[in-house]
């Protein structure tokens, strides 16, 4: 059974820009998945509509067994709780430390303190993180901060993980070190990654399976590839 | 148990949110105390207004004397014509007999006076006593009555009482307005300062969102804020209706300028002013930042 399915996605703004056409292709469980192409291709408009930030004009799209595209605004925290997400620009409150920071979101959904703490313990060790839990983000480097969004997205052990171009901001070695780190989470946890970039030195060294996009359409799906347009 | 621990941390997190903008919540936090302090003063004064009108209302009658020589015939015709006046709520007739038996009780010298006065030359007229639903319209009820067939004299109210009535009830209906005027202006500042504590913690609320927190968990510690910053501000005057109204009541020795004005016991009278006032203090808080909440945070 496919885990994500989208069918006939099309996607038009307020404004009229189309940035989905006509989008039909369907992603396993377990996968690790790159979805590339050229600025402005939909790719971040793609992960928006899986995390139900944006909703699609019209088209199916199934998240574990939910239609995304129907999903009412008061459900979609129900859908939240079962991904994770991670962006470029890291979005860690500057005022709470790591520890705090990957906390945040077992504490919003309620959890106890002792499950926080063994779980927010484990994302943090996941993350090769652990010795830095009493530190503030603006004491990390960028890559060690992604790392602490990335504890934040799985700490409560989603089955999916989005990353929309999370190697943005960073050098090769610390975006390697980043797809390292999800590499291990979807090895050892199972976790379906989808990760949108345009950083052609991962994609080939990954060698993993690949989304291409151009100009809102869907140009290839491969199973096991490089970066290529 | 799950609600309890997102409670918890709501009230903690308003808590923080009051302190951290202090400046906006002190805006804020006075302002509701001007309000309930307003808010106080007229509930103290309506309440004591409306216990003694009330009191002066059963005590206000209208007298009106028959003319001397009315048959019995007469007098039933006039009892059913003032019954027939809508305003008019019970109506009882005494006899110029019952009257000068009533005075010869009173004084000896009326006794003396009297006694001498057989039922043909009583020189006392036969009178009706009528309360009147409404003491607004007093007047014109009086007037109406004058009219009537063999009614000769009209008399109501003790000199100024009615028209004190009237006065303190305009009086009281200013207050309400004003009380409501303030309310609605208080609610105004709670929006925005619960508008910027959503903008100064925007950025942790977009992650909350994308974390996968529910509405409730969002909004709640708004709310609780503005109910916090309710309760903060009706502390002042609470104190001060405990011991300002005491004070008042101890001072004036129970009664106000006059022994026909009785102020109101201050127990339990206060406590329950009290209540009313943080209650009010707590619910415009809610209600403000409840409308900031779905102005702003759009969940
Ligand atoms: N909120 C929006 N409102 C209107 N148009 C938008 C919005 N977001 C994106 N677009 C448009 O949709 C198209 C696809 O944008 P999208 O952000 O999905 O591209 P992308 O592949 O992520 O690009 P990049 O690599 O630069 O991040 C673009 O033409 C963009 O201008
Ligand atoms: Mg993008």
């Amino acid at each position: 059974m496919d885990f994500i399915r989208l069918k006939n996605v099309n996607k038009q703004y307020k404004n009229g820009v189309t940035a989905i056409y006509d989008l039909t292709l369907s992603i396993t469980k377990g996968s690790f998945v790159f979805v590339i192409g050229g600025s402005g291709s939909g790719k971040s408009t793609f992960i928006k509509m899986l995390y139900r930030e944006e909703k699609p004009s019209s088209g199916e799209i199934i998240v574990g067994g939910v239609n995304v595209a129907k999903l009412r605004n008061k459900k979609v925290y129900k859908l939240r709780r079962r991904l994770g997400i991670v962006f470029q620009d890291y979005r860690l409150l500057p005022k709470l430390t790591v520890y705090e920071n990957v906390a945040f979101t077992m504490e919003s959904l309620g959890a106890k303190k002792d499950e926080t703490r063994k779980k927010t313990l484990k994302a943090l060790e996941l993350v090769g993180l652990k010795h830095k839990i009493h530190n503030y983000p603006d004491q990390l480097s960028g890559g060690e901060q992604q790392r602490v969004a990335i504890a934040r997205a799985i700490v409560n052990e989603p089955k999916l993980l989005l990353c929309d171009e999370p190697t943005g901001n960073l050098d090769p070695d610390m975006s390697m070190e980043i797809v390292n780190v999800l590499d291990e989470i979807n090895k050892t946890c199972g976790t379906t990654i989808i990760m949108a970039t345009h950083d052609r030195d991962i994609v080939n060294k990954m060698q993993k399976e690949v989304v291409v996009l151009k100009d809102g359409r869907l140009l290839k799906h491969i199973e096991k590839g490089g970066y290529e347009e | 148990m799950k609600f309890f621990r997102t409670l918890r941390r709501s009230i903690r997190d308003a808590f923080k949110s009051v302190f951290r903008n202090f400046s906006l919540s002190l805006a804020s936090i006075s302002c509701i105390t001007i309000t309930l302090l307003i808010v106080a003063v007229s509930i103290l004064v309506t309440f004591n207004v409306q216990n003694f009108t009330t009191k002066m209302e059963q005590d206000l009658t209208i007298v009106v004397f028959l003319n001397n020589d009315i048959t019995e015939e007469q007098i039933e015709n006039v009892q059913k014509e003032i019954t027939s006046i809508d305003n008019v709520d019970s109506i009882s007739f005494q006899s110029k007999t019952a009257v000068k038996e009533e005075m010869r009780k009173e004084s000896d010298i009326f006794n003396e006076v009297m006694s001498t006065w057989d039922e043909e030359d009583n020189p006392l007229k036969d009178t009706f006593q009528i309360k009147v639903k409404d003491v607004e319209l007093i007047h014109d009820t009086a007037q109406a009555i004058e009219k009537i067939d063999q009614v000769s004299i009209v008399r109501y109210g003790e000199g100024m009482v009615d028209q004190l009535i009237i006065a303190f009830e305009s009086a009281q209906k200013i207050s309400y307005g004003v009380v409501i005027a303030l309310v609605i202006v208080t609610i105004f500042l709670i929006i925005n300062t619960i508008k910027l504590t959503i903008f100064s913690r925007k950025r942790e609320i977009s992650i909350m969102r994308l974390v996968g927190a529910s509405n409730f968990t969002i909004k709640t510690p708004f709310i609780i804020e503005g109910m916090v910053l309710g309760l903060l501000g009706s502390i002042i005057p609470v104190l001060a209706i405990c011991f300002g109204y005491v004070a008042l009541y101890n001072h004036f020795g129970g009664y106000l300028l006059t022994q026909m004005i009785e102020l109101i016991q201050p127990e339990p009278f206060i406590y329950m002013v009290s209540g009313i006032v943080v209650v009010i203090g707590m619910l415009v808080g809610m209600i403000g930042s409840a409308s900031a909440v779905r102005k702003y945070l759009k969940v």
